[in-house]
């Protein structure tokens, strides 16, 4: 009789399913799971240790590209932990504005999420339709900062700018007729806050589309219903947060537990799991992008009526105009000392955390009083995740690895960072 | 905050041995040796209820307050413009160089709180929090790929985001920011080779401290 033994395989780094750079070494007996150890690192920066080298703006940038699916809840966290330091409060209209921004970068967030995983488990199709609403949320980032992702748009102090009072058009191309370009440009005519406003009007019903697609279909519950269990104390012992945590029926989420910027001013519900199992994990992401569409519209409708400074008016932290340096020599030297010193943070340790589209996303922020950080760590929601791997596949079936790797929502930017 | 305060002194006694509220925010500083007892405290004890261990990070006090631009003589030719390299050297015998932080949060009780510790010895050791906090598992992985901190009682303690057969531990405030090594790819031998890095580090903005009245304290 010959030997059975049990076959390890390796999975990834260049697996489609594996969602960016994630090599996972599985030892299987027969097609099931016995053991799941994730290699990660193939994406390792040293994002943190490039952080000690240069001046806290210049790592604004960084946070962007952490978690590159969710770029300014990223920036969100640095800058928060740069103000708690500093002891500043930004303006309310820039708090709105970051809060507005932090919601859409949420459905921009889980609508990846959704295409990606739907495709993960074979519906091809949803990756196509989030791709589309995403398109839309793409230009609010272009709109505001000039890029569509990276955008480095929240400063210490507030954001760089207020928004546009124009949303830019789509020029004619080659490959783009007068009439395409025109009927493109219809949502395009207004402000950014009309076009904002115009895309949670039909959003919802977006989402709607996407629910007759996965929700109660067959095959979608038989791959992620019971699938990934985790009990409720188990996933707080393990360090979950975000829609890890409440799939598994604990209701704990920063903008309500311990708010930050305006959340205490909105309305919005906080939607838990009860099973712990993909599918539940699934259910909670959908109604956050609901609950997110809510609040943007709050916000939309409070930054129409309310207008204001969006940056602190310190010329310490935040360059001067650049029409007050041509006259101004006060606003020349703040300049200068900005650019190429910098400003420096008194000694101490911070840590600011939000409530990022994955989870916790914390930053510990050690200040030596230099015009750089002294240590800067990165509490990434993806890491920990991504840490539980293994009790989460255990027993599972190969394809089951898929399902959890999706349902984790794992991003290899911020994990390996 | 005052309160927890209170609990923590109450409660943990002399393994503390200092503690501060800072930015609203409470430290403690604990004895590495304690360590273990103290998180299985922190979790345990109704009034504390620590469940959940939100993040762990060594920290490398080795350049703590130390500047690169130091202007504080004039010379004939005006001021010096020495920039240091940022690369500080390896002092064996300074003490308490590295930390560990973790940040816990209890969920009963909505709050948290951050226990720094300072493992001692060279290489520098302390207990594994693993089995309080099973959450803990990569995150000292971590620190002791970047930090090289030993945890005691760790049930893997291996490398987790350097490349495999990496030597040294590159959080270190004396490992360059350029690295020691760098790859690429030999058309001769056909394949990625490691060699001896051939870039050097520019300090294109010097690390500067200066005391800003108007920001401490508030």
């Amino acid at each position: 009789m010959p030997e059975i033994r049990n076959m390890t395989m390796n999975f990834g780094p260049q697996h489609p399913a594996a969602h960016g750079v994630l090599r996972l070494v599985l030892e299987m007996e027969g097609e099931v799971i016995e053991r799941a150890d994730p290699h990660i690192g193939l994406l390792h920066r040293g994002t943190e240790k490039l952080a000690e080298s240069k001046p806290y703006n210049q790592s604004i940038g960084y946070m962007d590209r952490l978690d590159y699916v969710s770029m300014m809840c990223n920036e969100h966290a640095y800058v928060l932990a740069i103000e708690k330091l500093l002891g500043i409060t930004p303006p309310i209209r820039a708090r709105y504005i970051r809060v507005m921004f932090d919601e859409i970068t949420r459905i921009l967030n889980h609508l990846m999420w959704l295409g990606a995983h739907g495709l993960d488990i074979g519906a091809m199709s949803m990756f196509l339709y989030c791709f589309r609403e995403r398109e839309d949320l793409m230009d609010c980032y272009e709109a505001v900062s000039g890029t569509r992702m990276h955008a480095t748009y929240y400063r210490p102090g507030g954001v760089y700018r207020d928004l546009p009072a124009q949303m830019p058009h789509y020029q004619v191309t080659a490959n783009r007729s007068a009439r395409e370009v025109a009927s493109m440009n219809e949502a395009r005519q207004g402000s950014l806050l009309d076009f904002i406003a115009a895309f949670t009007e039909h959003f919802p019903g977006r989402v709607d589309e996407y629910e007759t697609l996965l929700t109660d279909n067959r095959i979608w519950k038989q791959r992620t219903v019971g699938i990934g269990v985790v009990e409720p104390e188990r996933a707080i012992a393990l360090g979950f947060t975000g829609p890890m945590l409440r799939g598994s029926g604990v209701e704990w989420d920063l903008r309500r537990k311990q708010p930050y910027e305006v959340y205490e001013q909105l309305d919005f519900a906080i939607p838990v799991g009860m099973n712990g199992d993909c599918y539940d994990r699934y259910l909670v992401r959908v109604e956050e992008m609901r609950q997110s569409n809510a609040i943007i519209r709050q916000c939309v409708d409070w930054l129409r009526d309310n207008s204001g400074p969006v940056v602190i008016d310190d010329h310490k932290l935040v360059p001067p105009r650049r029409e007050t340096m041509k006259d101004d020599m006060e606003s020349l030297i703040h300049h200068f000392k900005l650019f190429t010193e910098g400003y420096c943070i008194p000694a101490g340790d911070v840590y600011a955390a939000i409530e990022h589209p994955k989870g916790e996303f914390g930053i510990y922020l050690v200040s030596d009083g230099a015009n750089k950080p002294y240590r800067l760590k990165i509490r990434a929601p993806g890491f920990v995740h991504l840490s539980a791997l293994h009790e989460m596949v255990q027993g599972h079936m190969l394809a089951d690895v898929v399902a959890v790797i999706g349902t984790q929502d794992i991003v290899f930017g911020e994990i390996d960072r | 905050m005052d309160m927890l305060l209170n609990d923590l002194r109450e409660r943990l006694g002399t393994a503390i041995i200092s503690d501060r509220l800072e930015t609203g925010q409470v430290t403690i500083e604990v004895r590495a040796a304690a360590i273990s007892e103290v998180g299985l405290m922190l979790r345990d004890d109704t009034a504390l209820a620590f469940t959940q261990l939100t993040d762990l990070c060594g920290v490398d006090y080795l350049a703590y307050g130390k500047a690169d631009w130091e202007t504080r003589d004039t010379t004939r030719t005006g001021f010096s413009r020495g920039v240091s390299q940022g690369v500080y050297v390896d002092t064996e015998d300074m003490e308490d160089r590295f930390a560990v932080v973790y940040h816990l949060l209890s969920l009963s009780h909505n709050r948290r709180l951050r226990v720094r510790s300072f493992p001692s010895g060279q290489p520098p050791r302390i207990a594994s929090v693993t089995p309080i906090w099973p959450g803990a598992n990569w995150f000292e992985r971590e620190a002791f790929d970047l930090f090289g901190i030993l945890f005691d009682g760790h049930p893997d303690l291996r490398r987790i985001l350097t490349d495999y057969g990496f030597r040294g531990h590159p959080f270190r405030k004396d490992f360059p920011l350029e690295g020691d090594v760098e790859v690429r790819y030999d058309p001769e031998e056909g394949r990625v080779v490691y060699q001896p890095v051939s870039i050097k580090n520019r300090v294109l903005v010097p690390k500067t401290i200066r005391h800003d009245n108007r920001y401490v304290g508030k």
